[in-house]
């Protein structure tokens, strides 16, 4: 006879199951991450989570938290997108992303562009080095070319399925996925423009940002749409964040470039005005 | 039949967009719409969506990340979000246009120039206007297409908006492959090369080559 075939049954069952621990997985509360980040104290950390290769998270995370994204195994690619969580219609722009500051490929001290000329996040430090702002995600059309399937519930999800599905968690919709930035599988491009997939630095990459307004912050780690690997390849994220405080005044970042000093301007513009 | 025009056929629209101004249109499916630099170098930033389900847009990125470089010409396919074809570029008299930099705004112009931009006109405010009169609104405003516009991309990552390769009368055509609704801003920024530091009106000819 099944042990779930009545309520209490079902129940306990259903409770047996609490406490189990896999790799992949949020960590509540984030303050009971086991290794804390040096100088973060446990208790400022707000979100701890490891996602697995073709899954996504998502969170809203307050102005000045600090955001640490690592590739723990040395094939993650974190495919991101920001939004104003105040109006989320203001959202992260790639094409003023990379016009802005005069340079294509991100790194430490890059910011993440608003379309309405505010930083919604600052790259603080980048161990990697292997970034993209150009070819955006995956469709599931190309990974059901690529790999035959491009299904978000399927053996190799497409970006664009996992970023829509964390979007609509925020009453957002397909008008809302944006082209989006990634961290970990690197591209250059040549003189005649044709791109070369440079992939990964290797195991324990990481890239630091600093949400310089309350953002919602979607997240897919799913392989590069150039990853020329005929597998679908793609390892665990790790993702931590803490509290902390927007990039101000006297802070070298602030005057870091001309473009850099008024887009900051704008985003403690809009801030004072709007109260935040 | 239109010495500018790249297709034979029949011309079924053929407009002349005042600088800075904006246009639209649905083309429908198998016919050409033809954008001819009458002044030479003037950017014409554009955008494409599905004209029965505008959900489904133009994607710099699927366009770029299908074709393998950044630089737009003849055989390259336009994409959508979901990395279907919207348009195919036909013939292009110039060599490569861009669809990294996206459109100027006022707000991304305080960030370039300095705030004393901030009330000149600017590509969003056409796509905006011009959009809503399709039903589209600032969600639906992604990365574009700048035909005609230069950005090279330097070895060590710089990029930027240089003079321009085009000239007076050249053209570039582009196929649509389902209906299709395109919106245009004829580009007024005047603060760098993308138009020559002079806005000059554009040519918009759609023919059906059947």
């Amino acid at each position: 006879m099944s042990a779930t075939r009545t309520t209490a049954g079902a129940r306990d069952h259903a409770r047996a199951q609490g406490g189990t621990v896999v790799q992949a997985m949020p960590t509540l509360p984030a303050s009971a991450w086991a290794a804390p980040p040096e100088g973060v104290a446990a208790a400022d950390l707000t979100w701890a989570e490891v996602v697995g290769g073709g899954n996504y998270t998502n969170k809203v995370v307050a102005r000045g938290t600090t955001l640490r994204l690592t590739d723990l195994e040395g094939d993650a690619c974190a495919h991101l997108l920001v939004f104003n969580a105040d109006q989320p219609w203001e959202r992260l722009n790639v094409a003023d992303t990379v016009k802005v500051p005069w340079q294509a490929y991100l790194g430490a001290g890059h910011p993440l562009l608003s379309d309405q000329g505010r930083v919604l996040a600052t790259v603080l430090a980048d161990s990697s080095g292997r970034h993209d702002a150009l070819c955006g995600t995956s469709s599931r059309l190309r990974n059901e070319q690529r790999y035959g399937d491009g299904e978000a519930q399927g053996p190799s999800p497409a970006g664009r399925e996992l970023l829509l599905l964390a979007a609509l968690k925020h009453g957002l919709g397909p008008r809302d996925v944006a082209p989006s930035v990634s961290f970990f599988q690197g591209i250059r491009v040549g003189e005649d423009g044709a791109l070369a997939f440079t992939g990964s630095a290797g195991p324990g990459g990481s890239v630091t940002l600093r949400a310089e307004l309350p953002l919602v912050v979607l997240v897919a780690n799913v392989p590069h749409p150039l990853d020329p690997r005929a597998s679908y390849t793609c390892s665990p994220l790790e993702i931590l964040a803490w509290r902390g405080a927007p990039t101000a005044p006297g802070d070298p970042l602030w005057t870091a470039s001309p473009e850099a000093e008024r887009a900051f301007l704008n985003t403690a513009d809009y801030a004072t005005a709007r109260g935040v | 039949m239109s010495a500018t025009s790249v297709v034979d056929g029949t011309v079924t629209s053929d407009d002349v967009v005042p600088a800075r101004a904006p246009w639209s249109a649905v083309v429908p499916a198998g016919h050409v719409l033809s954008i001819v630099d009458l002044g030479g170098n003037q950017a014409v930033d554009c955008l494409l969506y599905h004209a029965h389900d505008t959900s489904e847009r133009y994607s710099a990125a699927d366009t770029i990340a299908a074709q393998g470089n950044i630089f737009l010409t003849t055989g390259s396919v336009l994409r959508s979000c979901e990395g279907r074809a919207l348009m195919t570029v036909v013939a292009d008299d110039v060599g490569r246009h861009d669809t990294i930099g996206g459109a100027c705004s006022k707000e991304s112009n305080t960030l370039r120039y300095g705030h004393h931009t901030r009330h000149q006109h600017a590509c969003v405010e056409n796509f905006l206007r011009e959009g809503a009169k399709w039903g589209l609104g600032k969600r639906d405003l992604v990365s574009n297409i700048n035909w005609y516009m230069n950005v090279p991309v330097e070895a060590d990552g710089t990029l930027g908006i240089v003079d321009g390769l085009s000239a007076p009368g050249l053209t570039v055509a582009l196929r649509a492959e389902v209906d299709t609704l395109v919106l245009v801003s004829n580009c007024p920024q005047v603060n760098n090369p993308c138009n020559g530091f002079d806005p000059t009106p554009v040519r918009m000819i759609v023919t059906d080559p059947r």
